[in-house]
């Protein structure tokens, strides 16, 4: 009874069905391509400073061109320090202005102040640097000159100095002024702090939206204010959604480039003054990988490039994956 | 039916003066942080306004920067050069940055479709720097500095961005639109092509747009790809400036009109990503 209507055109579709998927499939490949492409260049270029120095790379303080040694510990704890204290200071206000734009502003002022927390990520990084150079650097100097009014911080000053050259530094003299131009950690910290606050702010915001609405009216309704919705109802269901937007803002932290390395003042110094130079191992890509004559230099500036690619890596990827499991299914 | 109640007022006179302190307390603390985080855009945007209005002239736009110590260049070599590398690398971004959107929302049941969107994510972390580092390998260590290094460098960076909104906007597209192309006998492939991706091409196109406006603003992968040029060039495989580069330039360099200039292009470059994500935003929002 049934019997199978030959179409000729089918067996003309399968095939340029097949055709289309593998062309598709080989554009797409090329994201693999670029990704493996990147792993080999990083690692064949590493390669002469990874078989020199090993694992002492990374815990060497010595970073000398001229003699040939290369340790990056001041350029790892650089990243390190100025990527966790913009974090520190950039979640509670990113938080803040999510719960602005949530839950306290009228649609007519959210949208707008919504839209204006997200142009803070469209500006690029060099702008920040111009801005933080022309502007915010200028003020930091004019503190730091007017803290050696006094006799005894200039006696102090002089302490931290000698401590400063033999490469060490204490907890008072961390805060002391090494450098009077306004640049270095601080400023650093400070640019750092502006750059990301828009990532974990449109994420926060976004896992706010996401929290029922049965939540909060059950404590409304058992008489809690506003804040204590806020901090007892709202704020423990989208923990975890907030911490996947804080380290999507520390992937983009570590590898934030020209603001650090316009401000920061390129000192290779482990961590000897927040108000003074330091550096960061995206800052010495961009500063020093244009000037590498000497294949070693180079190979170890690559070897940075690789460690911060390794990081960003991981940073990424664990915050896409708690972001992506708190995306309800079938909204998408 | 009951009518709506608002929730959000519980009745003053309960609440004790502590919970209500408190409550006032962290309201005005939120209002004061949300200030913080929107005063650097104003007063970034309010400076440079201030400080850039004034060197938009003609010859900004018609002259190469001037010889360090003269007076009344342009960067019209950078802004050239930036549309020139825009263009070439939106080719790639958006050649494979929609095939892979293409392959990741609609192939959902290929082997090798997590390995790509895994890969795809992990791309889009990787610090603009890094692949200044990698299209220097790949491209200048054996060609030279040269604008299509940077575009490469560039359009590795759109690709992810387009990946991933590329794929969203295809799985917006209902399933019953594919299914009535299949049912009328058409393959799979010209459904692909002719009825989902006009119906999403205008989130694809916002998307486009979007990843333009990010790399727009990068100068790091540019510093050893493109590496700059102080005359307009018009060759891809000449060194070539861009806006980033002559704001990072001029921005660190000793000389007022440098820093006039850097200014000035500073105010361009962050006026048109505005008016990108505007107009992206704008666009993916009537849909």
């Amino acid at each position: 009874m049934s019997k199978r209507i030959p179409n000729p055109s089918a067996a003309l579709s399968s095939r340029s069905d097949r055709l289309f998927e593998v062309l598709i499939l080989a554009l797409a490949a090329v994201i693999v391509l670029v990704f493996l492409l990147s792993v080999y260049q990083l690692g064949t270029e590493s390669w002469p400073a990874a078989r020199r120095f090993g694992l002492d790379f990374f815990t060497s303080r010595l970073w000398n061109p001229v003699t040939g040694q290369f340790g990056a510990l001041a350029m790892i704890t650089g990243t390190l320090v100025t990527s966790l204290a913009a974090l520190v200071i950039s979640v509670p206000l990113a938080i803040a202005s999510a719960l602005f734009v949530a839950e306290y502003a009228p649609r007519w002022l959210a949208n707008p102040v919504g839209y204006l927390i997200e142009l803070l990520a469209a500006v690029p990084s060099v702008v920040y640097g111009l801005w933080a150079l022309f502007v915010i650097s200028p003020i930091l100097s004019r503190w730091e000159q007017g803290f050696f009014q006094a006799p005894e911080k200039i006696a102090l000053y002089t302490q931290c100095k000698a401590l400063w050259d033999a490469g060490q530094t204490t907890l008072q003299c961390f805060f002391v002024p090494s450098s009077f131009d306004g640049r270095g950690l601080a400023l650093a910290v400070i640019i750092l702090t502006v750059m990301i606050l828009p990532y974990t702010a449109s994420v926060a915001r976004d896992v706010i939206r996401l929290v029922p609405q049965d939540q909060r009216e059950a404590m409304y309704a058992l008489g809690a204010t506003k804040w204590e919705v806020i901090s007892r109802a709202i704020l423990p269901y989208a923990r975890a959604g907030i911490m996947g937007g804080v380290i999507l803002a520390l992937g983009r932290a570590l590898g934030e480039t020209l603001a650090v390395a316009m401000v920061i003042g390129d000192s290779q110094d482990v961590l000897k003054s927040l108000f003074g130079g330091a550096s960061t191992m995206a800052s010495v890509i961009a500063n020093q990988f244009g000037d590498a004559q000497e294949a070693l230099h180079r190979s170890s500036v690559v070897t940075l490039g690789l460690t911060l690619f390794i990081m960003s890596v991981i940073v990424n990827y664990v915050a896409r994956l708690i972001i992506a499991r708190l995306t309800p299914k079938g909204i998408q | 039916m009951m009518s709506a109640v608002r929730t959000d007022r519980p009745p003053r006179h309960q609440l004790s003066a502590a919970r209500r302190a408190r409550n006032l307390l962290m309201g005005g603390l939120i209002l004061l942080a949300t200030l913080i985080v929107v005063a650097p855009l104003i007063l970034i945007f309010a400076y440079l306004l201030r400080e850039g209005i004034g060197a938009m002239n003609v010859n900004f736009f018609t002259r190469v920067p001037a010889p360090e110590g003269e007076t009344g260049g342009g960067l019209a070599n950078a802004i050239l050069g930036s549309v020139e590398m825009l263009a070439m690398a939106s080719v790639i971004g958006v050649v494979v940055g929609v095939a892979g959107g293409i392959f990741l929302a609609e192939y959902p049941r290929h082997p090798l479709m997590p390995t790509i969107r895994m890969i795809s994510d992990v791309l889009a972390g990787i610090p603009a720097i890094v692949m200044g580092l990698v299209a220097y390998g790949l491209i200048v260590l054996h060609f030279g500095f040269s604008g299509l290094a940077g575009a490469v460098a560039l359009g590795f960076l759109m690709i992810p961005i387009v990946v991933r909104t590329t794929e969203e906007v295809l799985k917006l597209v209902p399933h019953t639109v594919r299914e009535a192309g299949l049912a009328l006998g058409l393959p799979k492939w010209l459904v692909t092509l002719r009825i989902v991706l006009p119906a999403a091409a205008g989130g694809i196109v916002t998307g486009v747009m979007l990843a333009l406006a990010r790399v727009a603003g990068e100068a790091a992968p540019l510093l050893f790809t493109a590496f700059g040029n102080n005359q307009i060039n018009l060759d891809p495989t000449k060194p070539m400036s861009a806006l980033p580069l002559e704001i990072y330039r001029g921005a660190t360099s000793a000389y007022d009109e440098n820093q006039r200039l850097a200014k000035a292009g500073a105010l361009l470059l962050i006026t048109l990503i505005f008016l990108t994500s505007l107009l992206a935003r704008r666009a993916s929002r009537r849909k």
